[in-house]
């Protein structure tokens, strides 16, 4: 100690590195540099282009300044209504399916061959990506809403029941055995000892996933599977972009609306 | 807890009959505004495609079946831009991610008044528009290609980034900022030596996390013709070439496993 002490007297001191071995930190830098230069390489930006469409661009800002309303209103209303029966449908279809698969998932209240099955289930619905389901069940299903609530349905029990079981791998143990000791029956067992210690975060998710559905169905048109994204595709597809301006105004609004209700109401159950 | 009286006997139920009520009512409500929002689904779907929904499944799933493996030559390429796609985009996200946070945390934005609300302005807006709609409207100004997708994923995750981060920036331990304070450092040695140090580990878990999500979402963008794998997807759709897509789908479950695996070790080895 002392003669490491010695060797640093007299010397300035150097801040510590992030990554202390040196042999990893100029791998991970040299690799980092090569990679770059190859990844931008790759990337041929066609600038003539670019400069042609920050017209287009500017004509977009300006579109944000004064959106338009009123000429599609017929449109954008009845696309903002499918996407929210969509997103709420959905949800809680997915709630109901995520309670059972939850309780599947969790390893202490559950024996070993469920637990493996719905773990499956869960690291299905997280893998695939909500577009790529969409395209599917739009080819099976045929266009429209359904195609869209049954995506979204299945989006939401991988992310509820993973959440779900989490939580309750977490919970107060005591509370359960002291149910259970009384000679409560399965059912019993979960409404009074279980259920009771996650419903407060299981609200707080749902309206989290409420949330997260809403913005989902607002892509989901884009590959037909209904909601307000058939209806922003088009105005796209047409340069109409004060009509585009005015569904995204919307769109973030209502997320903006839907994130501050679920700060106030999982405050209040918390 | 509530006790009523039946017959001369204590019983116990977990709620008064006010809360009980309310939770009914709750109920009551929330299984009307569900059935109309079924009926409305209903009324816009063909039935006829939902029952005959088995059968064409199975015609999919058996034109589908052997993924067309030779395709593989064909995807190399695409993969690359995807990948290309996630990681330029989660390092342009960086870079514009980290004055935002820096301007949107408490403690070191240079207005409170000012500022502060343009920042997160900034953050609450790119949040809530998906990447897709980004692409969309970046293709049809940039130009069809990779360079609109890296754009529509690095403004989408601005936000994120910022957010995650400029919370971790207000969570710094504040001691450590008045001892540099104190021996009379300038505010951007105080920023390199007393803040940076205490978000670094926080930085670099929020970037492998974002470029995990990233990876996810470039394999879909080619969908509206920004480039990556999405682009092969497309194409094959339209084509009815299954055995394709199918190969497709089984590569990109591929990647994002990988992605996943890759953060969750690099996240696991900064914590």
């Amino acid at each position: 100690m002392s003669v490491a002490l010695e060797a640093r007297l007299g010397q300035p001191w150097k801040k510590p590195p992030f990554i202390s071995s040196p042999g990893l930190r100029w791998a991970l830098l040299i690799g980092g540099v090569i990679y770059l230069i190859l990844a931008i390489y790759s990337i041929d930006v066609n600038w003539a282009r670019v400069y042609r469409g920050l017209d287009r661009g500017w004509q977009f800002v300006i579109a944000f300044a004064n959106p338009d309303f009123t000429s599609r209103a017929g449109e954008i209303k009845d696309g903002m209504i499918e996407s929210a029966v969509m997103a709420f449908a959905s949800t809680v279809v997915g709630i109901g399916i995520s309670i059972p698969i939850g309780l599947g998932a969790a390893r202490n209240i559950s024996i070993l061959p469920v637990y493996l099955v719905c773990r499956a289930v869960i690291a299905l619905s997280r893998a695939l990506n909500e577009i790529v389901v969409a395209i599917l069940l739009v080819a099976i299903f045929g266009f429209g809403p359904l195609a869209g609530f049954l995506t979204l349905s299945f989006a939401t029990i991988g992310f509820l029941s993973k959440l779900l079981a989490e939580e309750i791998e977490d919970m107060d143990r005591i509370q359960a055995e002291a149910v259970r000791s009384t000679g409560a029956t399965w059912l019993q067992r979960y409404i009074y000892g279980i259920h009771p210690q996650v419903v407060p975060r299981l609200i707080g998710l749902s309206i989290y996933r409420l949330d997260i559905n809403f913005r989902e169905s607002a892509v989901l048109g884009i590959v037909g599977a209904g909601g307000i994204g058939a209806t922003l595709n088009t105005a796209f597809d047409r340069y109409e972009f004060d009509t585009a301006a005015a569904i995204l105004l919307m769109i973030i609004v209502t997320v903006m609306a839907l994130e501050y209700l679920s700060g106030i109401i999982r405050a209040r159950v918390q | 807890m509530a006790i009523s009286t039946v017959d001369g006997q204590k019983v116990w139920q977990r709620r008064d009959r006010n809360t009980q009520f309310k939770i009914w009512f709750a109920w009551l409500i929330g299984t009307a505004v569900f059935m109309w929002c079924w009926q409305q689904i209903s009324a816009a779907t063909t039935w006829q495609f939902f029952w005959d929904a088995p059968r064409i499944a199975a015609d999919i799933g058996g034109r589908a079946v052997p993924p067309r493996w030779s395709y593989m030559d064909k995807l190399w390429e695409p993969l690359w831009d995807t990948l290309n796609i996630a990681t330029l985009g989660t390092v342009l996200a960086l870079m514009m991610a980290v004055p935002v946070a820096f301007m949107a945390a408490r403690n070191t934005t240079p207005s409170a008044l000012f500022v502060r609300p343009i920042a997160l302005l900034i953050i609450v807006s790119t949040r809530s528009i998906n990447s897709l709609i980004w692409a969309l409207l970046l293709v049809k100004i940039l130009g069809p290609g990779v360079f609109a997708g890296l754009v529509a994923i690095s403004i989408r995750s601005i936000g994120f980034c910022a957010k995650l981060l400029y919370e971790a920036i207000e969570e710094i331990d504040e001691t450590q900022v008045e001892a540099i304070t104190a021996t009379g450092a300038s505010r951007w040695q105080v920023m390199a030596y007393g803040i940076v140090p205490q978000v670094l580990p926080a930085f670099a878990g929020i970037a492998v996390f974002r470029w995990d999500i990233n990876l996810r979402e470039s394999t879909v963008l080619g969908l509206v013709g920004a480039g990556g794998i999405g682009l092969q997807l497309q194409g094959s759709l339209n084509t009815l070439a299954w055995p394709q897509v199918s190969l497709i789908l089984l590569v990109i479950l591929f990647a994002v496993v990988v992605s996943e695996w890759v953060s969750a070790k690099v996240r696991g080895a900064i914590i």
